[in-house]
């Protein structure tokens, strides 16, 4: 046991010499698999911020029921017992003359609303109602739209369902992209190894005739691919948290246009840790594809 | 004690290297295998280092049948024999001590006690102060040496040397010889091919002579 693991110390410590003996070899391709992860992890970490915008929303979906501008008093107060017996989890009404109060307030429209001959505004009610799936919402749209003197619904949510749509496109695409890149990296990583295995062949051959097991032999490999895998891991989150960085103002901007704030978040520990997970599982398939090849040719 | 019955060796173009070869060396002697160019010695030298496998006859090396060994444990049985190669196959990418440490490295030996173990080696053949030397910065014999110290370090009792003074000069010879004969003095059993065996009477060694593969009388 102890033999084992000094074997393992041992092929960690050789594995780690070589990345160092060759600084700049080492950096190349440390860069090569930063960059093959950096464009599925921005993009996850996008994601899933829009994600949590769109989650934030959705929670709280309105709907907005107009009553016709010449609906009677009584005509809205059955509106109102019908909502009140749906029993929706809220709801609450804004009467015409609420509305063109706050309309008044509105900047330059003060003079437009004082010169209209009588309110031009319908009364209106305010729904949110509990369930907020996009399927329950359109049911319930689509039952308020048919009460008498209702002239229009609107879901304020519809947007959301837009955004949401894109979000599931958007997941799609990433995973498609992240395999694509990630059988970028085992072959980046191929290909480095199969050049190490070369650059070593006189020791391996050596190291062969003189007792040396395949594991021996194999070990200081897979360290190799995985320890760069995890390595370039690491570098890809850097560039995902720069990227995400120099977007996060920007984003602020454009959501505080919409009347939101939205703070964009960069890569967490778990995402790090995928990352270097990740690469250091791809680095090994690949060590393990490249040296079993290679080695065979040695033979 | 090394004991070869009908011992033969088929390559795999099919040509017949070694047949019907039969011999016995008690454990501490000092043996020459010798012969034409083209007779057999690397091949028989190969063959108890358990780099080839023979094709047929039996081969046992140290109570082990090298002709029925399994894949797996030929590393193990690798380690016991010290090989010094007719083209050394030194490490030219590291110094002479690093290149002492590799068998230790095999073996799994912890790293202080590799070096101690590696410099005793080289303080045998007298290449301690060259430690720290590239392989190219030393001599032909010194490099022969460095070969010698490299199979000894794991402290094995069947030295087997293939041609180890065929491009010195011949006091390099001469000192490379004697220090084999100083490892076989200390009880270690050790073979060596020479096609040209020089002054090698006052060793009173084993001689097997190979002709086209097979043992002259
Ligand atoms: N790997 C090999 N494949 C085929 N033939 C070989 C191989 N190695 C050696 N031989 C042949 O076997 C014969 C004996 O070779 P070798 O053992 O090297 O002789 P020596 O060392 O006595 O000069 C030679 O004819 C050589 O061509
Ligand atoms: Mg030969």
């Amino acid at each position: 046991m102890t033999a084992w693991l000094h074997q393992h110390r041992a092929a960690l410590g050789r594995a780690l010499r070589r990345l160092l003996q060759t600084p700049f070899v080492t950096l190349l391709s440390l860069l090569v698999i930063g960059i093959a992860l950096t464009l599925p992890a921005t993009g996850y970490v996008l994601l899933s911020g829009l994600g949590e915008v769109s989650r934030n929303v959705s929670g709280s979906p309105q709907i907005s029921v107009f009553m016709a501008v010449d609906a009677s008093r009584k005509e809205v107060a059955e509106i109102e017992g019908r909502l009140r017996r749906a029993a929706p989890d809220a709801w609450r009404f804004v009467p015409k003359e609420d509305a063109l109060k706050r309309l008044q307030a509105s900047e330059g429209m003060a003079e437009i609303v004082a010169a209209l001959p009588r309110n031009p505004l319908p009364d209106a009610f305010v729904v949110e109602p509990a369930n907020a799936a996009p399927e329950a919402l359109e049911v319930l749209r689509k039952e308020l739209a048919g009460w008498p003197k209702v002239a229009h619904v609107q879901l304020d949510s519809a947007w959301v369902k837009r955004l949401d749509a894109f979000l599931r496109l958007g997941r799609l695409a990433l995973w498609v992209l992240a395999g694509i890149f990630s059988v970028g990296l085992v072959a980046a990583t191929f290909n480095i190894i199969r050049l190490q295995v070369m650059a070593q062949a006189a020791e391996i051959e050596v190291a062969r005739m003189i007792g040396a097991t395949d594991a021996f032999i194999r070990r200081p490999f897979y360290y190799y691919g995985t320890l760069q895998g995890a390595l370039g891991g690491l570098l890809g989150a850097a560039f995902a948290a720069g990227i995400v960085a120099l977007l996060r103002g920007p984003a602020g901007e454009l959501a505080a246009l919409y009347g939101g704030s939205f703070a964009l978040p960069g890569p967490d520990g778990g995402v790090v840790a995928a990352l270097a997970g990740a690469g250091a599982l791809l680095g090994w398939i690949g060590a393990r594809l490249s040296v079993g090849l290679s080695l065979r040719r040695i033979d | 004690m090394i004991v070869a019955s009908d011992l033969g060796k088929r390559y795999p173009g099919g040509f017949e290297a070694l047949a019907g070869v039969s011999f016995t060396i008690e454990a501490g002697r000092m043996v020459f295998i010798t012969g034409h160019s083209g007779a057999g010695k690397t091949t028989l030298i190969k063959l108890v280092a358990s780099i080839e496998r023979p094709t047929a006859g039996s081969l046992v090396v140290n109570g082990q049948n090298l002709a029925a060994l399994r894949r797996s444990v030929i590393p193990y049985v690798r380690r016991h024999i010290g090989m010094v190669f007719q083209d050394q196959k030194l490490l030219f990418d590291r110094n002479a001590l690093d290149n002492v440490l590799l068998p230790l490295q095999i073996t799994g030996l912890g790293r202080r006690e590799s070096v101690r173990r590696a410099q005793a080696a080289l303080d045998k053949v007298g290449l301690l102060a060259r430690a720290k030397a590239m392989p190219v910065a030393l001599s032909g014999g010194e490099q022969q040496r460095l070969a010698i110290a490299r199979a000894v370090v794991n402290r094995p009792a069947l030295l087997v040397a293939d041609e180890p003074t065929g491009n010195l000069d011949a006091d390099s010879a001469d000192e490379v010889l004697e220090l084999f004969a100083e490892f076989n003095r200390v009880g270690v059993t050790v073979i060596l091919a020479t096609h040209e065996p020089r002054r090698i009477e006052r060793y009173r060694p084993q001689l097997l002579v190979l002709d086209h593969g097979r043992l002259a009388a």
